[in-house]
């Protein structure tokens, strides 16, 4: 049922009678006996522990879960307005956690068109809903970008591109708008653009939201219901789906410990963390940067010129030291992981230098950028935003040898480390297919395998559950007693307070919007 | 690189032809170029080619910034041309085993300004056009599949993507103790791993985009156009431009007498 008419939004009604859904390939459902009935106009914020198939859910709803064809396997009925999801494209839309996969179009304006197209709304038509959208979701307002139809989405902030994704769902005019951790890879400040932007827009057309995230306190008062599903759904026949269901201050009152437990972030809940016991007043220098200028490009060649590239940021001079922790803060875009990264010797400057002390450098010259691979990982350790990117075999265990193995030391620690990080259990299993938490820890855990006396983490916390933060603070912690220097870049306040240390504020970038043309211009 | 493809900031007349004329008109020039080897058809083309600069906001600066492996590539192949190729008429240069005559400058500067003739549409066409609206032009007016046009679209989106990628993916790698020193085998190595880290980002991303895409109704049977791929007497000054510059090579040069088919 396309939705020619540019009339209002008419919200969407959820009913699931015993639903649930095994994916292909998979021996057990991901979700199974759930009853659940939302009414039209509702605001639901869906709570569980991780396996609980909040996903699935929310992915069947938008009816992109699967065909008839292949060997997943759905009980029950779930039903949106009476009528299967796969049925009536675009009577729901669906954003999701990874902003850039979000965008389809590489200009603005016909990204908010895609959908609106796609349900052949006349071309008059999309326009106007495409006008109306931007101004919905504050894209146009002086103070959210002011952004042109032709403006380009590469050229967007993580949470510019999650509210053009809202934009491009609402130029749908879906009764039901369902949002999948939608502020997961948001800094602070981007989390509450999106969010304040999804209230404007429920409040406006009065469309069903579900969302899913576990941060409560961003979503509570949004929502006027708060549906926890029961954990492990799918392990047992029998079991009702839904653990609890209510008003969010009841429900957050009655399940508080068991949450907690499962990790999700209730509000005013700071994880007990272990606090550092010795840090040092005077502690021995490791590593130094002296006035640096820092960029992620590599100098450019126009014909027979090399160019060097313009700095995200510059004059930055910092100091790492042994036992002490450094945090770096700043807006977004301010270079701040190009900085860890310059430091950590996997960038070359682009002006100014790192260097590093003899203590650390045992003897390979000054600069991280010109040690080999094998130097520097015995030396400055580099923890990823994203887990896999690291990842350089097919087991858990491997994964871990692999630095010692290179080192040719080292392998005796592997066993403590896969203890105190939870990981025994998972030795054999292949690293992509850990959760979300499983992955971080295994990521630091591969670095630290080669015992480096500097430890760089950009936003270790980003997306991670409060079950995951805790140990991970608690273990930095324990591990800044023991000596090791720890950098990490992070918008995470409290985090920052477990570790103590010092504070790098980096200003907003020094490059100006005309070197970032001239940049992609060439 | 993922600015690279867009043209804001671009005025130039041609930005406003239909890819799809123009797309026409490359082909014209590079189908007659290739079916000689001569320097007056070749030269003549560069002349007017170059002549077309402007209108599609294309300076020389810019040409040689986007195309310099390109255009050493074209000159060095002229050059080896002219000294490998068999001797005729005077020699103008003999060392040793090298010998430059008449007959080999000529060849190997058809050769030079043939590459140059046929690479300078392709990227006149590149410089005036955006890929978005040449996808809008080949579904409405080629009757291209719509699936296949705008999955290749949003697929190139990716690809700009992937280059960010494959830099990060280095460093995390890098910061494994995985480097590209040692032999070349270790480096082979090294580069495959990478290659396969970057594979499982791309297949997650793509698997991911495809689900934005299908929830927003991609897929469906009937679907709607944002912007209309028009035709508007501009392209057929640009289908006749191409004409006039395919026709005006081959008549100069068979005036010239040195028009040769490749074949012959």
């Amino acid at each position: 049922m396309p939705a020619t008419n540019s009339g209002a939004v008419r919200p969407a009604a959820i009913s699931a009678e015993g639903w649930g859904w095994r994916h292909a390939g998979r021996a057990k459902p991901a979700i199974q006996g759930l009853d659940l009935r939302i009414e039209p106009g509702e605001r639901v914020l869906l709570l569980g522990p991780s396996g609980a198939g909040k996903s699935t859910l929310l992915h069947a709803l938008a009816g992109v879960l699967g065909d008839e064809e292949d060997d997943s396997d759905e009980t029950g009925s779930l039903l949106i307005d009476g009528v299967t999801p796969r049925e009536q494209r675009g009577r729901a839309g669906l954003m999701q956690q990874d902003p850039e996969t979000q965008v389809v179009l590489s200009r603005v304006g016909d990204d908010v068109a895609f959908g609106a197209e796609n349900l052949a709304v006349p071309r008059d038509e999309i326009w106007s809903r495409v006008h109306e959208a931007l101004d919905d979701v504050g894209l146009r307002t002086a103070a959210g970008g002011g952004l042109a139809l032709d403006h380009p989405t590469a050229a967007l902030s993580g949470g510019q591109k999650q509210r053009l994704a809202l934009a491009g769902i609402l130029a749908m005019r879906p009764g039901l708008i369902l949002l999948d951790e939608p502020t997961a890879n948001l800094d602070p400040a981007g989390v509450l653009e999106v969010r304040d932007a999804v209230k404007r827009c429920v409040d406006k057309t009065g469309a069903t939201l579900v969302v899913v995230e576990h941060r409560v306190s961003v979503w509570k008062d949004l929502v006027d219901r708060i549906v926890v599903l029961q954990p492990g759904t799918g392990s047992e026949a029998g079991t009702p789906g839904v653990l609890l269901d209510g008003p969010p201050d009841h429900v957050l009152s009655e399940a508080r410990t068991m949450l907690m437990g499962a990790g999700v972030w209730v509000p005013g809940y700071v994880p007990a963390t272990r606090a550092r016991r010795n840090e040092p007043r005077t502690a021995q220098l490791l590593l130094a940067a002296q006035d640096l200028s820092v960029s992620r490009e590599k100098p450019r060649r126009k014909g027979f010129r090399t160019i060097p590239p313009v700095p995200v940021q510059s004059g930055i001079s910092a100091q790492v030291r042994a036992g002490q922790a450094l945090t770096i803060t700043g807006p977004n875009g301010a270079g701040k992981s190009t900085f860890a990264l310059t430091l950590a010797g996997l960038l070359a400057p682009v002006d100014g230098t790192v260097s590093a002390a003899v203590e650390l450098s045992e003897g390979v010259g000054m600069d991280p950028f010109k040690w080999k691979a094998e130097q520097l990982i015995s030396r400055i350790g580099t923890v990823f935003q994203e887990p896999e990117h690291q990842f350089v075999t097919g087991k858990v265990l491997d994964e871990l040898m692999f630095g010692p193995r290179h080192l040719g030391h080292g392998e005796e620690r592997v066993d403590e480390l896969l203890e105190r990080l939870r990981l025994t259990h998972l030795v054999d299993a292949n690293p992509y297919t850990l959760s979300g938490g499983e992955k971080r820890r295994l990521s630091v855990a591969t670095v630290l395998a080669a015992h480096p006396k500097v430890l760089v983490l950009d936003e270790p916390t980003f997306g991670q559950d409060a079950n995951t933060w805790a140990e991970l603070a608690s273990f930095l912690s324990e591990l800044l007693d023991a000596g090791t220097a720890v950098v990490s870049v992070t918008h995470d306040q409290e985090f920052s307070a477990v570790l103590g240390g010092t504070e790098l504020q980096l200003g907003p970038s020094t490059r100006t919007e005309n070197d970032r043309q001239e940049a992609g211009a060439a | 690189m993922r600015d690279a493809l867009n043209l804001r900031g671009n005025q130039a007349l041609l930005t406003r032809a239909n890819p799809l004329a123009k797309f026409g008109s490359v082909f014209l020039i590079s189908l007659v170029l290739a079916l000689s080897i001569d320097w007056v058809s070749a030269s003549t083309a560069l002349v007017a080619e170059l002549a077309l600069f402007p209108l599609a906001g294309l300076t020389l600066r810019l040409l040689w910034q986007r195309a310099w492996p390109l255009i050493i590539a074209a000159a060095i192949g002229g050059w080896s041309t002219a000294i490998v190729a068999a001797d005729s008429g005077a020699v103008l240069l003999d060392v040793g085993l090298w010998s430059i005559s008449e007959g080999s400058l000529e060849l190997g500067l058809g050769f030079m300004l043939r590459g140059l003739a046929i690479a300078l549409p392709a990227i006149l066409l590149m410089t005036c056009t955006d890929p978005t609206d040449l996808a809008d032009a080949l579904a409405q007016k080629a009757k291209l599949p719509h699936r296949f046009v705008l999955g290749s679209l949003a697929a190139m989106r990716l690809v700009g993507l992937m280059a960010e990628e494959w830099q990060t993916i280095g460093m995390a790698r890098r910061a494994r103790g995985v480097g590209s020193q040692g032999s070349p085998f270790q480096r082979l190595k090294a580069t495959l791993g990478q290659s396969f880290g970057l594979l499982v980002q791309a297949v997650r991303r793509a698997s991911r985009l495809a689900v934005t895409m299908e929830a927003r109704g991609f897929g469906g049977g009937q679907r709607t156009w944002a912007r209309e791929s028009t035709y508007s007497l501009l392209d057929v000054w640009v289908v006749l431009g191409g004409l006039v510059i395919a026709a005006g090579a081959v008549l100069a040069a068979v005036g010239a007498g040195t028009w040769s088919f490749v074949w012959r």
